[in-house]
This record gives structure tokens, sequence and C-alpha cells, in this order.
């Protein structure tokens, strides 16, 4: 969808502003979110990116990241029936009203090893083929100009465009929330700068994507 | 309010994670001890010093290097990095022709396993919304002026395949080992948004 996390090319946003040293989480809640997300082992984990990106634009622009993953999960862990929002409101009253308590720990050894063998796991990507692919290293490719509703790994700025296959990675899963098949030939294509900003754009600077075949013409 | 109940007030999302961590520990869903060990894994394991000895080595061992480039993901799982957010690599390699920079536009698309969890800035806004657009303005901005002959190539992560940097060896840097390098090389130039410096 055409929402405000797509920002590739947008202007006005100011200088990148940089810390020194930063911490990994700046705050305890950020790590513990993080690891919940990793490790809790639910039937359907859901995706958080659509969930994200159908947050309205000044929502989104004020989340901070970690609040971002927040409300996504929020959503994810209600909608597949995991927590209800009854109990979501029951506990917080609950426990914004005893502000000294730790909360009770449950320690499972076993789990906590799984989880840090499954965090560095191989997970191979590479599907059987599933078509001919169409393309080759050295096509030049031209990108569909469209505009789905659902979640989309093409952004705004490369839709329309001609670039053209650099790689080919093998046959990946399609992200994509639209009819097309899911798992289909996966390139990397290279857009001349020129192409994609046209006069404004830098001398010498091309951007590289990856491009499933579904979002070529 | 007091100085005592500063000490315990808590932000919305402070509240809304102890919501999630009472209920899921409760259901059985997760434990404590795994959500502290999985902290633990990225505050102090899974962090850019993996990354910085895959650039040691392929400098200190061509044949390594020229895996690398070719199948980044079996040279780096050759070292042990495997795992979430970096399961297919492909490592790019800064010349004195050509400079590579990495970004994710949409998200936060990072090589975790050699990287770990990526900085603020590389998830900010100005990032994300500007490095594709004017890459050599904002290299200018991290202290990176680059001559107008190098070409720069923005790879803009947006699949499962996570790219990574091999930055250029600095010169003066022939009598190093392998671990001597290593503490060279910062998480920002396998970003690609700065070089390497000699000591």
């Amino acid at each position: 969808m055409d929402g405000i996390h797509d920002l590739g090319g947008m202007q006005s946003f100011g200088p990148i502003r940089r810390e020194v040293g930063e911490p990994v989480f700046h705050e305890e809640w950020e790590g513990r979110l993080y690891a919940m997300r990793m490790a809790t082992r639910l039937q359907n984990p859901g995706n958080l990116r659509p969930h994200i990106e159908r947050m309205a634009p000044g929502q989104y622009l004020n989340s901070s990241y970690y609040e971002k993953w927040l409300h996504a999960w929020t959503q994810i862990l209600v909608q597949n029936g995991v927590l209800t929002e009854e109990e979501l409101r029951d506990r917080e009253a609950a426990l914004a009203a005893d502000t000294g308590t730790p909360l009770p720990r449950r320690e499972d050894p076993h789990q906590a090893r799984q989880a840090l063998e499954r965090l560095r796991q191989p997970q191979p990507l590479q599907r059987a083929a599933t078509s001919q692919p169409r393309f080759r290293v050295g096509d030049l490719v031209q990108t569909r100009h469209f505009h789905p509703p659902g979640h989309t790994r093409l952004p705004r700025y490369a839709r329309g465009r001609q670039g053209a296959v650099v790689k080919f990675y093998g046959f990946h899963d399609y992200p994509d929330e639209d009819a097309a098949p899911r798992v289909q030939p996966l390139y990397a294509v290279r857009f001349a700068a020129r192409e994609l900003w046209g006069e404004s754009a830098e001398l010498d600077s091309a951007v590289y994507l990856d491009i499933w075949e579904n979002y070529l013409e | 309010m007091t100085h005592d109940h500063d000490h315990h007030h808590k932000s919305p999302a402070t509240l809304r994670t102890r919501v999630l961590e009472s209920l899921l520990v409760e259901k059985g869903l997760v434990s404590t001890d795994t959500i502290d060990a999985v902290v633990r894994a990225y505050e102090q394991d899974i962090g850019p010093l993996n990354g910085a000895r895959v650039v040691a080595r392929a400098w200190t061992d061509p044949a390594y290097k020229k895996h690398l480039l070719e199948d980044g993901t079996a040279a780096i799982a050759e070292l042990g990095y495997t795992g979430r957010g970096g399961a297919e690599m492909v490592v790019l390699e800064n010349t004195s022709q050509v400079h590579n920079v990495v970004v994710c536009t949409l998200c936060s698309c990072y090589p975790w396993p050699v990287l770990g969890l990526p900085p603020p800035w590389y998830k900010s806004y100005e990032y994300r919304s500007r490095v594709v657009r004017e890459p050599r303005t904002v290299l200018r901005e991290f202290g990176l002026e680059l001559p107008a002959k190098v070409e720069v190539r923005v790879w803009d992560s947006n699949s499962e395949v996570r790219y990574m940097v091999l930055p250029q060896r600095p010169p003066g840097t022939e009598g190093l080992d392998a671990e001597a390098l290593a503490a060279l090389v910062s998480r920002d130039a396998m970003i690609g948004v700065a070089n390497v410096q000699a000591p």
C-alpha cells in the first residue's frame, strides 16, 4: 500500500541524527518486547509489517520503532486469539495499580536453550523452481506501475521504471498480499539514479533493489 | 509527584509490555528466562564484531574473500554466523571505483547475525528517505567525501536477502593480523557509511 512507511525519496526529513555509543536497547521494555516477539512459540506468528504499514501517518511518524512493534504485535495476538482485549484491559489495570511488585517469573531452561539455538539456526530461503525464470542477468526490465492496497516490497519510487538485471537469486517466497504465485524468481535489479530521480539525480549513482518476477512487465 | 512515585512511573509502552509479558508467561507461551536469554544474546553476542571478523578474514585470506563474494551465505556460515535476519547473505565489495551503501527504505532490514540489531539512525525516517535519492550528500554528512569518479551503489534491502559491505583495507595495515584488523572494522563501514581508518 502507498503508506507513510514507503519513505524512499521523500524530501524534508532533514539531517540524520546519530548517537555515539548507543545501547542495543534504549529502554528495558524494548529488549523484552523484542525477545518475546522472537521467542514466543505461536502457531501463527503473524507478520508485523502489514500492521505497521496500516498505521495512520501521524501515528506512524510519532511512534518509536519499538512502539510500532508493540502496536502491531498486540493486534496480531488479539486477532489470532492468543489474548483478548478484555484480558489486556484487566491486566493493564491491575499492573498500573501495582507499581512495586515484580512480574511473576517462570523458568524453563530447556525453552531458553532452544530459543537461542533457533536464533542461530540457518533458515534456507531457496524454494524449488516453479517456472522457467523469464529474465537473465543483463536483461533490461521494466517494473510495473501498480498501487496494490496490501503489503508490497516494491517501493513507490521504483514503480514503472527501467533497470537491468544484475543477479538471479533463485526462487523465493513472495511477500505481497495479492493473488500472485507464492513462490517466484527473485532478481537484483540496478536502476540508474537518473531513471529514478530525473534531473535532480546525483551523478554516478544507482539504486539496487530485489525484484520478484511479478513486479516486472 | 514525589521522587518516590517518579521512580515507579511507567510509560504506556512499559506498562503494555509488562501486560504482554505477564499474560504470555502465565499462559506458558514463553518463559521469563527465555526472554532474559534472548535479550542478553543481542546485547552481548550477536553484534558487529561478528561482521568485523568476516571482513578481517577476507582481508587476510584471498581464497576466503573470493568465496565470500561468490557465496556470502556459505562463507559467513563457515565462521558460525547464521540464523534469523541473515538467512541469505550477499557481500558487496568496496573498491577505489565502487562504493556500496545499504538501506531499507520500507522498514529496517539488516543482517542480524553479522551486525546485530540496527542502530536508530539506520531505522530513522531521515536515513531511509534520503540515502536512495542523495547518497553522496548523505555520505558527506557521515564524514565520507567520495571522489566524483567513484560510483555510488545504494542497496535498498527489500527482500529476505541481506547485504553487508566489505570495506577497503586501509593502507598501512600490512603488518596487522586478523584479530588486530577486526578491531579496526566499524559497524558503519559494513553498512557503507564510513571507510575503515588505519590505527
